[in-house]
């Protein structure tokens, strides 16, 4: 496979390359059942993490899958330094390729940061989630994860995606990956929280009973994203977790039904579900975490820093 | 494949493989003994090998490592290789492997598949059975079980075939393309 220098959203792959990426994620995780989970690929190199909004899960998995492979990892926190003190993204840049990065991941509010980094640097860029435009890696270790429930082969399943998706970068790149490979996605969500520019053959409810009928084989929680929210799209969290979240009596259809339960979190409990989905057997939660941490080394594997920008039909 | 006669035809291939087995049966009498094949070619040799020598050994392991995550030049490679992931499911602590690959040539395939394997435990004794030894060592490595020394010119290079992987058994010299 023919290295890329970035990864910057889920369009630009080819079927080669998502496949690539995906399937050897396995090898990646069948290393962690190692007593020694490292091995030594990227010795030698240095790996940033630069994020521009606040973050623990993303970043923690970023960095472990980089040392997983022998890397040396170094956090930029601009949140808290260089932008409170006026420096811009390009400055910012300028000083990562003073200090030779070889991976630079971001995290930026505005869509299409990324993309602007990755113009201006040798060093090859992933995006961690720019506003509401991508979150490449989450989509590639959902349909990894969800690869590994159906016994890989994952074409006809059906996957409803649940809750903010008009602020969902997650539901946006998942959703993406999902189609491209051949499963039939659904929305639930208040009427505010539904993208206008939704393609047609996505079925759209505002109702449980609607998506019961449905029948879904993967339930995809999104998680609430207040702080993205200038107005309220709801009256009040408690309605919304009785109208849209996944109560112990819709808990109980799960269970009945055996659909599999996702959450890219981190959660908000009593909000998108109820504390009981914890303990639910054919919760994901966990082992999308596991399986994030396999997925980014496998990105890492296959960029390249300093190869060709162009990106691929 | 080329239009150049191989150097080891099936037969010569058969009888190196055999010959290797009989080696370590003089050599290796301990009942603790595995074969690890490199993959991709080091897995046929090890597969032929403990079909000869598990009626002798019937404790004999086999397992296989997969080096593209120990290889010391994966980032300037133009292409990357696909991942098939190391097999060893057995406990390595205090067992005689023997690490087999088709070709020795530099000498940096075994380091980095010795690298590999002293971390899945603390074998007593390692050794390398190649089915070919050629000149190029770039470290300092040599084989233990050796099928067939060759010479042959800097920028030759040495094509060995399994019918596993290749559906035949032959070895040939090309021109060009030396892998290192």
């Amino acid at each position: 496979m023919t290295p890329r220098k970035d990864l910057l959203d889920i369009q630009s792959l080819t079927d080669e390359e998502l496949e690539f990426i995906l399937s050897n994620a396995v090898p990646f995780k069948n290393l962690f059942k190692r007593s020694v989970k490292k091995v030594p690929t990227l010795k030698g190199r240095t790996v940033l993490t630069l994020f521009y909004e606040p973050s623990t899960r993303t970043r923690s998995s970023f960095e472990i899958a980089a040392s997983r492979l022998s890397a040396d990892v170094t956090n930029f926190s601009v949140s808290t330094s260089s932008v409170v003190k006026g420096e811009s993204v390009l400055d910012t840049v300028a000083t990562l390729e003073a200090m030779r990065t070889d991976y630079v991941v971001v995290r930026h509010s505005m869509s299409g940061i990324p993309n602007l980094i990755a113009k201006h640097t040798n060093a090859s860029v992933i995006n961690a989630g720019d506003g509401f435009h991508a979150h490449p890696t989450q989509g590639l270790l959902d349909v990894f994860t969800m690869r590994e429930v159906f016994g890989g082969d994952v074409r006809g399943a059906r996957v409803a995606f649940i809750g903010d998706i008009q602020h969902s970068r997650v539901a946006r790149s998942t959703n993406l990956l999902c189609r491209r490979m051949g499963m039939q996605t659904a929305m639930l969500a208040p009427g505010s929280l539904i993208p206008r520019e939704l393609p047609q053959e996505i079925a759209v409810f505002q109702d449980w009973k609607e998506l019961y009928a449905w029948k879904p084989d993967v339930i995809y929680l999104l998680r609430v994203q207040t702080e993205r929210q200038n107005v309220p799209f709801f009256p009040s969290i408690g309605e919304y977790h009785r109208l849209f979240g996944l109560t112990d009596e819709r808990l109980k259809w799960a269970r009945d039904n055996g659909i599999w339960v996702m959450h890219p979190g981190p959660v908000n409990r009593g909000v998108e579900l109820t504390d009981s989905v914890m303990e639910y057997e054919r919760s994901l939660i966990d082992q999308q975490v596991e399986n994030g941490i396999a997925v980014r080394m496998s990105v890492l594997y296959w960029l390249k820093p300093g190869s060709s920008t162009e990106d691929k039909p | 494949m080329p239009d150049l006669a191989p150097i080891l035809s099936k037969q010569d291939v058969t009888q190196r493989i055999e010959r290797i087995a009989q080696a370590i049966q003089e050599r290796s009498p301990g009942k603790d003994l595995a074969l690890v094949g490199i993959y991709r070619r080091g897995v046929p040799l090890a597969e032929r090998l403990y079909t000869l020598l598990k009626p002798h050994f019937p404790d004999l392991n086999i397992g296989r490592v997969d080096i593209s995550l120990y290889r010391d030049d994966l980032k300037a490679l133009e292409l990357i290789p696909k991942l098939v992931g190391s097999e060893l499911a057995f406990d390595l602590d205090g067992r005689h492997v023997i690490l087999c690959d088709e070709v020795l040539h530099t000498g940096r395939t075994a380091r980095a598949a010795l690298d590999e394997l002293l971390e899945y435990g603390r074998p007593r004794k390692v050794e390398l059975a190649v089915l070919v030894d050629r000149e190029g060592r770039e470290l300092p490595i040599a084989a233990d079980y050796v099928g067939e020394r060759v010479t042959i010119k800097p920028e030759e290079r040495i094509a060995v075939r399994f019918v596993e992987v290749d559906g035949e058994d032959a070895v040939y010299v090309q021109q060009g393309g030396a892998r290192r």
